[in-house]
């Protein structure tokens, strides 16, 4: 394996174009690391672009961010700019493993790393989240929800690697929240988990919802009919009630040691419900 | 054995009982304390341990050559380079540690490697070519019992098995009086229930590392993180076929033990290693090594019946206990079977055990091993019938609770014992009349521990500056130089700042028992006090050759060699420095040694009281109060103690919500790492707070009982106790992980609720 | 593979050492700089007994390579105490009995220490939520979060 120190995005490009074998970026590495040490990856070559210019950085941009793809957990959480405009992205990857880990974990490799499981995805495709990925032929903008593939598998091509991720601008009474349902309190992966975005019109109808489910497909799933259920209702129990019914339906999860099929189908509601309830409390200011 | 009783009525203590500082807590808190794997010797080489994908497989061969060229390789080793003892125990051992000619379980060592580099270890693994046949595997413990299970190994069924199981049942125990049915029939109400436990891990954070030395003449070194050096040398020396007397094995400190580390499982591998090399070899086992290959806790199978009165007396108890302890013969259950009913005076109980092999890791010792999984299923029961009954769970318990001159199930009859108090300590807490909030629930449980004494071998040097150094053979896993300290500077009535506990090699003490069974505390403490009073009798006679008077005519008291009264001769008193500086002229040094097979150990009761709440949707399980109530005979340093009360409840706590193994339909081990094994966290839980009983044990001249291992077994009841009163659904399965509370409280709300 | 040169700061002293690519900075420290005292307890992230800090970052040194602290600042507990004067977490985890077999305690101390330049009055909850990356198997926590309490309040006098 070669460690190289990428200085800009052309050059990384570069180098990740020209490896013949297996490439890895590296920005935190909680997640390349752990594969290159277990060997289940033996990249011929990792390269590290936290050095380069921007990668570390949040810009305000158009009404909403631009968080570069080195950016910590623990740098996210500090920007106070940020946290007001989604809350439920910030909480989403606020929640990846621990404290250690928060300060090397980025939103942009948590979703290269393409688990369904991952805590930051369900609340950037809930916020419609878009990745700038630079390659061989220049920049492009992909809608987070477009980057994972599969488990374990991104939809990148040879030489590609994220940039940057843009949360968007939004209208005033809007709101996300996402939670997770693990065992313990803290450091396990979801067992399922919802992320909700909302916002609510000035007659607490209401007006514009997504809803994304993760660990209960094989990439994150976003639920329209769950949208469907909040938009043009109150919010009341039976809108929230429909919501739950919608995402156990749509959840299409797997039996695995951390839960069963039965279990995430029915928490999956309970959580989107939940969330919901946070995001819409949120949205009310 | 002549034992001290007398001294144990109201003792005044002046170090007993008080806090002082851990001597080996500088060294911890600056990171220069040397662990299993912080040693390194000049010309080190890595030694890598390839492993076992299959649960069960035929090794038909083992092709090493390619290994054997590959650079930086100097040694590669498997079954061939070892002989099989012919002692049994020695030979599952090593078998454990090396598979011979077939593979048992997931994870089993197959071959090792010693290279230059971590890399060239890692690149040499890979090219060993082992070809397997594999064959059918069994990991459920009612499974591996069925007749027609696949068979581990065998030959290793005892003929008190009887008829109807498969030849993995290795061994049955039974234990119990009285006529039971007839007791059944006098009940008024009988609950009979069947549970499951499955196996968890004692999840020390320090992974099993060493490193060995072999010269060419034959003798040893070894460095390691065990609880046992002196166990260590047996079953090294054993398997590499050397005299106990060539090989010297250090314990480094060692970052936790539970009671994994009694045992070894890479120590003759890296001792082969290093012998076939000539250079040191160091193994460090990665944690998913650890998972797949160390010595996780039986998993178990039992069914209990018990029977009660409608005023709360239990009128009979029956349990058949079913265990499995992986690959291999296991003793375990009959400690379980032991241990159901120890908490109950009973006129009629009846304990059936049985172990079946399975293609899983050999058990190693966990902290009371057996006895939670067998207690958490009685103490369930106990549980439904007071709530069926409309009793208090505390009073059932104190109504039937065993006392001094009960005949425990097991057949012994029970001297002073502290059960009633702490289950009165408990019923008067506040914490036992707080109120509950909806979806919460309070449980309550009892838990009981033999304790053990043992081998055991304590030297005390009084030095001539007036100081005094105690060795000691016990790999110190709670505080134990602490405690051996302050008991050695209490009898001899000096400071405890003035005493240094080592804990030495196997070369500078004769044979120790491993530390377990809650022996250290009490085994050593005992030996220690003994090599006090023998220097004490040394100095007593110094200071008599000094007045020139009889040496029994001199008192020891308050640190000082005394006249013992006005007829003796009138002399100022001699303090024990003032004594030791003039050693050299009166004999020379003064040292106290014991050895001793230590007896009288005292059996341990605790009652543990925990409220939790129950998410009624996802079946979350949130811990809000949790006490622990426990007799210490005598606490010696109550930090120590409480820190074993605290330690022992969190990792039963852990093993009643969340810790599992989950072995996949194709045997494989799924959660080999902290990630998916899941043991507490800090934000899993509230503060752990304790209630210290002191009931003297009457076999301690300080009456000191063992507090390291009760703490584990009522928290598997207490938080099912609890859960099911939240729920309002009995759980029968542990862990109680959502899914499975969930799935009990769907399969219980009314079907018009499930719509 | 060859070897890289790596300059880094480790408890303030300038050092060097030659490293394999896809080594760890946590085998770094403990066999290039002799500093054990960080553990590695999983290699996964998931213990925190390798816990130091990059560039003031609380991290898992097993997550990180070596090759990138080059030109970067790393503490670990060797550089905790004062020459003799231990940091008053330190005291306070004696003090307090908050350690038994010791092997999570350096890991522990980093995280709390980070936790407190942070956040100096920390409720409970916090603290527990900050350790929660640090798992420790001995004490069940308890005396931990009672020194860490302690050393709060006494560091918030001083």
């Amino acid at each position: 394996m070669r460690f190289e120190v990428a200085a800009s995005v052309a050059e990384a490009v570069r180098m990740l174009a020209a490896e013949p074998g297996t490439t890895r970026v590296l920005a935190g590495g909680t997640d390349v690391l752990v594969q290159l040490r277990s060997g289940l990856v033996e990249p011929d070559l990792v390269v590290d672009i936290k050095r380069i210019d921007g990668m570390r950085e949040i810009r305000a941009e158009d009404g909403g961010f631009r968080i570069g793809a080195a950016v910590s957990g623990a740098e996210l959480g500090e920007d106070a700019g940020v946290r007001a405009l989604w809350p439920g992205v910030v909480e989403g990857m606020e929640l990846i493993g621990s404290t250690q880990v928060q300060g090397r974990a980025t939103l942009a490799g948590n979703l290269c790393n393409a688990s369904p499981a991952a805590d930051s995805v369900p609340a950037m495709v809930a916020a419609d989240a878009v990745a700038r990925v630079a390659g061989p032929a220049g920049e492009r903008d992909v809608p987070v929800a477009q980057i994972p593939a599969g488990p374990g598998k991104t939809t990148l091509a040879k030489g590609e690697f994220i940039v940057s991720i843009f949360l968007p601008a939004r209208p005033a009474g809007s709101a996300d929240a996402y939670l997770r349902f693990i065992p313990r309190t803290e450091m396990d992966i979801a067992v399922c988990s919802a992320g909700v975005s909302l916002t609510i019109g000035g007659d607490g109808t209401c007006t514009a919802a997504r809803v994304a489910l993760g660990a209960v497909a094989p990439t994150v799933l976003l639920v329209p009919d769950a949208a469907a259920a909040l938009i043009g209702s109150k919010l009341d129990d039976a809108a929230l009630d429909a919501l739950a019914a919608a995402c156990s339906a749509a959840a299409k999860p797997i039996d695995d040691k951390r839960g069963t099929v039965a279990f995430r189908k029915k928490v999956a509601g309970v959580l989107a419900r939940r969330a919901a309830v946070i995001a819409a409390e949120r949205a009310r200011g | 054995m002549a034992l001290d009783k007398q001294t144990t009525a109201k003792r005044e203590f002046k170090v007993v009982g008080t806090r002082p500082l851990r001597p080996d807590g500088v060294d911890k808190v600056t990171g220069k304390a040397l662990y299993g794997a912080d040693l390194t010797a000049p010309g080190m080489l890595v030694g890598k341990i390839l492993r076992s994908p299959h649960p069960h497989a035929r090794i038909r061969s083992i092709d090493t050559s390619a290994a054997e060229a590959a650079p930086g390789v100097k040694a590669v080793i498997t079954h061939a380079d070892f002989t099989l003892p012919d002692d049994e125990d020695m030979r599952d051992i090593l078998v454990n540690c090396m598979a011979f000619n077939k593979a048992l379980y997931d994870g089993h060592a197959v071959a090792a490697v010693a290279a230059i580099s971590e890399a060239a270890a890692k690149a040499a693994l890979k090219l060993i070519k082992v070809d397997y046949e594999v064959l059918p595997h069994v990991t459920d413990v009612d499974e591996a019992m069925k007749p027609d299970a696949p068979v581990i190994e065998r030959g290793r069924q005892a003929e008190t098995v009887g008829e109807g199981f498969s030849e993995n049942v290795t061994s049955y125990c039974e234990f119990g009086h009285g006529d039971i049915e007839a007791g059944f029939t006098r009940a008024d109400h009988v609950i009979e229930r069947s549970f499951k436990t499955e196996a968890t891990h004692q999840g020390y954070i320090e992974p099993h590392a060493c490193l060995a030395t072999f010269t060419t003449d034959g003798k040893a070194d070894l460095w390691c993180c065990t609880q046992g050096q002196y166990m260590v040398r047996r079953v090294c020396s054993a398997i590499m076929d050397m005299e106990a007397s060539q090989l010297r094995v250090t314990p480094s400190e060692i970052g936790g033990g539970f009671g994994g580390k009694t045992t070894v499982f890479i120590e003759p591998v890296a001792l082969m290693l290093a012998k076939k090399s000539g250079r040191p070899v160091k193994i460090v086992m990665s944690r998913s090594d650890v998972l797949r290959a160390s010595g996780p806790t039986c998993s178990s199978s039992m069914d209990v019946r018990i029977g009660m009165t409608k005023d709360g007396r239990i009128t009979a108890g029956h349990a058949k206990l079913r265990y499995q302890g992986g690959a291999f013969p296991c003793g375990t259950v009959e400690m379980g079977a032991m241990a159901a009913f120890a908490a109950y005076d009973l006129e009629a109980v009846r304990t059936q055990g049985w172990n079946a092999m399975t293609n899983r890791p050999k058990q190693a010792a966990y902290r009371a091993p057996g006895a939670p999984m067998a207690i958490y299923a009685v103490e369930s029961v106990v549980d439904e019938l007071c709530q069926h009954l409309g009793l208090d769970p505390l009073d059932v318990r104190l109504k039937n609770a065993a006392k001094a001159g009960t005949k425990a199930s097991y057949g012994v009859t029970f001297t002073d014992i502290g059960l009633s108090a702490c289950l009165a300590a408990a019923k008067a807490h506040p914490h036992y009349a707080a109120p509950l909030g909806p979806g919460q629930g309070r449980g309550v449980s009892c838990g009981f521990w033999f304790n053990f004494g043992g081998d055991t071998c304590v030297t005390l040097n009084v030095n001539m500056d007036g100081t005094v150094s105690v060795t000691e053979g016990n790999p110190d896993i709670g505080g134990s130089r602490a405690s051996i300290g302050m008991m050695a500077a209490e009898e001899l009535g000096v400071p405890f700042d003035k005493v240094r506990t080592q804990v030495v090699d196997t070369a500078s003490l004769g044979y120790n028992e491993v530390t377990d069974g809650s022996r250290v505390t009490f085994a050593v403490g005992l030996a220690t006090i003994k090599a006090a009073q023998a220097a004490k009798a040394e100095m007593c006679r110094r200071a008599a050759m000094i007045w020139g008077i009889d040496a029994e005519a001199v008192t020891w008291e308050d640190g000082c060699a005394k006249p013992s009264g006005p007829n003796a001769g009138d002399f100022p008193p001699m303090t024990l420095a003032e004594i030791a500086a003039v050693s050299s002229q009166t004999g020379g040094p003064i040292a106290g040694h014991h050895e001793v097979n230590a007896d009288g150990a005292g059996v341990s009761f605790g009652v543990h009281l925990v409220d939790v709440e129950v998410d009624p949707e996802t079946g979350a399980t949130k811990v809000l109060r949790y006490t622990v109530f426990q007799d210490a005979g005598k606490a010696v340093h109550p930090d120590y103690v409480e820190g074993q009360m605290q330690g022992g409840a969190v990792q039963g706590i852990g093993w009643a919500l969340n810790e599992e193994y989950i072995y996949g339909e194709d045997g494989r081990l799924q959660n080999a790492g902290f990630l998916d094994y899941r043991v507490p966290v800090a934000s899993d839980l509230p503060m752990i707070d304790t209630v210290i009983l002191e009931i003297p044990n009457p076999g301690h001249p300080y009456g000191v009982r063992g507090v390291g291992e009760t703490s584990i077994v009522p928290p598997l009841a207490a938080i099912a106790n609890a859960v099911s009163r939240a729920a309002g659904v009995r759980l029968t399965e542990l862990p109680m992980s959502p899914p499975r509370i969930l799935a009990a409280l769907d399969a219980a709300r009314p079907k018009a609720a499930a719509e | 593979m060859s070897r890289i040169h790596v300059t880094t700061s480790v408890n303030g002293d300038e050092v060097d050492f030659l490293c394999e690519p896809d080594e760890t900075l946590l085998d770094a420290l403990r066999n290039r700089l002799g500093l054990t005292g960080s553990k590695e307890g999983c290699g996964t992230g998931d213990c925190g007994a390798c816990s130091v800090t990059l560039d003031g970052r609380l991290v898992c040194s097993c997550l990180v390579l070596a090759a990138e602290a080059e030109g970067r600042e790393i503490a670990t507990i060797e550089g905790m105490a004062e020459g003799e004067a231990l940091h008053p977490l330190q005291k306070k985890f004696i003090e307090h009995a908050a350690l038994q077999c010791g092997v999570c305690t350096p890991g522990i101390l980093v995280a709390t220490k980070a936790l407190l330049e942070k956040n100096p009055d920390p409720s409970e909850t916090e603290v527990r939520y900050w350790l929660a990356g640090n798992l420790c198997r001995c004490t069940g926590y308890d005396k931990i979060i009672r020194a860490v309490m302690d050393a709060a309040a006494e560091l918030r006098r001083a």
